[in-house]
């Protein structure tokens, strides 16, 4: 019997087209385009001027505080400018903007790929590597990673949590990892455990990726304190709180971290990062992504530079196809739609999802019918239909004591609904206005 | 059955006696002493409960008034001076002029000035849209035309004009609550100061883009050049990231701002046709 989490839930087809595509590396861009907030938190300090010389790796914008990250150029060449540009969202943002010129990498980084197993860094120092190497959540929250592996004093992780779960359908970037670079991660995992002084580590995956499976539980023979836990599929698996709820069986207290339960959740390319932030010193600088849609020539997994813009991606899936109603940035559950196509890849982008005029419009909204799907469909035990009214009439005390907070946006409730409503879009209103609610109290 | 009568009547009768005697004993035991000024202020309030004035409803206002024993700070923008005077003399206080204020839209992106480069399909409030990305146009900064500001409107001073896609102002029926101020998730409507026959000269603009990059999402953007705060004679014109704003204190409707604007984007409401001139002829007559 597999695990799994129990309550709500849905099934989405997988639509997993290019989980036996090899990795691709992508060609380097004319122009890269770094935007300052590719995390949660501050939004980092431009270190670069106009008209500077940049290398591979280099620093370029630092930190803003605590949570907060590093990013780094991942190209080599000149400062074209330090502007605000057009972000996924249709908001502008600050921007370095580098020409490309060559490829010339920061001496200190191992561009070799020999596998390194041993360090003798201590936990404080190798969490300080990797606030060093501005590594994010890459699953696509991008919460810093450092700040996770810094639990608040009282506070002591007891398991590390590896989610290879990808249970977004279409993405692939996973998986693919999980598959060709199994060694780094099972080392990156080592090193997780190390910073956080942990006893073990589990790796979860949806059996829906069998190979990925057998190939991590034949490297953790090597790795005594690493397992492999197979679950049953069911979206939102991937969440944080139901991967420990499946694998553990603990509960996050509403309103609380994983580490309240002793756990921290990390995701299978952060670990990778981790790897090679700590033992090849390499920064944030490159991530998969998979760029997939039923229409896509050639839909694929590439290995491409943070700063690329989207565009470039697509061409080399076989350019958008005719008909295309919608690019989404993440898979289609909780991707959000992009406004054009220059926007650069960041850190947490994990899939470029392309969708035809069949697939990418919204249906017309309907009534409710008090059928009570969307209460059997949310995995946090809410009631969407109640908490959309609620939010709809502007009953925002109301709302909170109905737990509108606890909403995780897995947009289980929406997908379910045989009323097309927009369940979801409320709840998230309801959420940022009451967040703002709250933030003016204090 | 006369006598079934009789007692039901007796029965009634007693129940309700007695339930008089117990209801006249407990409102003395629980009585609360309530300033009577409060119901006389609330009786002089427009009873709109709108809220413009910043307390929950008329009610709460009166009591905030008498509470404070002051009127200072407070004012009902639906009843205007006439209304604060009454409840400045019921409380013996002296009254405090207020200007009267109305609401102005500083978007003026038009549909043929402001294409649409991309469709929303989702709940229809401009709260939602905001929070999904920037707009369907390439301006961030200005109206998304879903009628939030309309549907938060208590005075039916509010409604869309269907051929530009923009919320227009019915001047007589605006009173200055500011509901409409906090329902736009933009931030485009801005309470200015009430000019004698309605009289508005405003930058019917947010974009506080360079100015390149201004012109190019939307034909009437304000570029922030500054030619109009050069023509202002009254200091009442501040460029500010990249954007004009015209202090309605300060401003003496000279109209010479809105003729020296490059892109339009400073509009003039409910002057008198301007005597054309040889040199500008088309800058005349720009409506909102």
């Amino acid at each position: 019997m597999l695990k799994t989490f129990k309550k709500g839930g849905v099934h989405p087809s997988h639509n997993k087209l290019t989980a036996q595509k090899p990795i691709e590396q992508l060609p380097l861009p004319k122009t890269a385009t770094f935007i300052n907030t590719q995390h949660i938190g501050a939004p980092s300090k431009i270190l670069v001027k106009r008209g500077d010389e940049i290398k591979v790796g280099q620093l370029i914008a630092e930190s803003g505080g605590f949570v907060s990250a590093n990013i780094h150029s991942s190209v080599s060449g000149k400062v074209a400018k330090i502007d605000s540009v057009i972000d996924s969202g249709g908001y502008r943002k600050d921007a370095v903007l580098i020409n490309v010129e060559g490829d010339v990498w920061e001496e200190s980084i191992d561009r070799s790929s020999t596998l390194i197993t041993e360090t003798s860094l201590d936990k404080t120092e190798i969490i300080k590597k990797i606030n060093k190497a501005g590594i994010v959540g890459m699953g696509g929250a991008t919460f810093p990673t450092h700040v996770k592996l810094s639990p608040p004093p009282g506070m002591k992780a007891d398991l590390v949590i590896i989610n290879g779960v990808e249970c977004e359908p279409y993405l692939t970037s996973d998986h693919r990892l999980m598959l060709e670079k199994g060694e780094e991660l099972m080392v990156g995992i080592t090193l997780l455990i190390k910073a956080l002084g942990t006893e073990r580590a589990i790796i979860g995956i949806e059996n829906n990726k069998p190979d990925a499976i057998e190939h991590l539980k034949a490297l953790s023979k090597k790795y005594k304190n690493i397992e492999v836990c197979p679950l049953k599929v069911k979206y939102p698996q991937g969440s944080e709180k139901h991967l420990i709820k499946a694998i553990t069986g603990r509960e996050v207290p509403s309103g609380g971290l994983p580490i309240a339960v002793g756990t921290v959740v990390n995701n299978v390319a952060t670990a990778i990062s981790v790897y090679e932030a700590v033992m090849k010193n390499k920064p944030l600088i490159e991530r998969v992504v998979t760029v997939t849609g039923k229409h896509l020539a050639q839909p694929s997994n590439f290995y491409v530079r943070l700063g690329t813009p989207v565009s470039t991606l697509i061409e080399a899936a076989g350019g958008l196809p005719e008909n295309t109603a919608k690019v989404i940035s993440g898979g289609p559950m909780m991707g959000r739609s992009m406004v054009n196509l220059g926007v650069p890849v960041t850190k947490g982008m994990s899939g470029i999802l392309v969708f035809d005029d069949a697939e990418g419009h919204r249906k017309p909204v309907k009534s409710c019918i008090r059928c009570g799907r969307c209460i059997v469909a949310c995995p946090m035990g809410l009631e969407p239909h109640l908490l959309m009214t609620l939010s709809e009439k502007q009953m925002w005390e109301k709302a909170e004591e109905e737990k509108i907070m606890n909403c995780i946006e897995c947009g289980s409730c929406s997908f379910t609904c045989p009323s097309n409503r927009p369940l979801l879009d409320y709840i998230r209103l309801g959420k940022s206005t009451f967040g703002a609610i709250i933030r003016n109290r204090k | 059955m006369g006598i079934s009568l009789v007692y039901t009547i007796i029965t009634v009768s007693s129940i309700g006696v007695t339930a008089a005697i117990i209801l006249y004993f407990a409102a003395r035991k629980f009585y609360v002493y309530e300033d009577p000024r409060i119901d006389e202020i609330e009786e002089a309030l427009p009873a709109a409960n709108c809220g413009g004035c910043g307390y929950a409803g008329c009610r709460a206002f009166a009591d905030a008034i008498v509470k404070d024993n002051s009127i200072e700070g407070k004012n009902c923008p639906v009843g205007g001076n006439d209304t604060m005077s009454k409840a400045a003399s019921i409380m013996g206080l002296e009254a405090v002029n207020q200007t009267p204020r109305i609401a102005v839209i500083r978007c003026n992106g038009a549909c043929e000035h402001r294409p649409n480069t991309r469709n929303y399909e989702g709940a229809s409030t401009c709260a939602i849209e905001a929070m999904h990305f920037g707009g369907s146009t390439d301006c961030q900064y200005g109206c998304l035309g879903l009628a939030d500001c309309v549907a938060s409107c208590d005075f039916n001073a509010l409604h869309m004009d269907s051929e530009t896609g923009l919320p227009v102002v019915s001047d007589e029926n605006c009173v200055g609550c500011g509901a409409c101020v906090k329902a736009c998730p933009k931030d485009l409507i801005e309470l200015r100061k009430q000019m004698p026959k309605y009289r508005k000269i405003f930058v019917a603009c947010r974009n506080e883009d360079k100015g390149a990059a201004a012109k190019k999402a939307c034909a009437v953007a304000c570029i922030g050049c500054g030619k109009c705060e050069k023509e202002c004679k009254y200091d009442a014109i501040v460029i500010k990231n990249n954007l004009a704003f015209i202090d309605s204190d300060k401003c003496k409707l000279c109209r010479k701002c809105v003729s020296v604007c490059p892109t339009n984007a400073i509009i003039e409401e409910n002057f008198p046709p301007r005597k054309i001139k040889a040199e500008e002829p088309e800058k005349a007559g720009i409506e909102a």
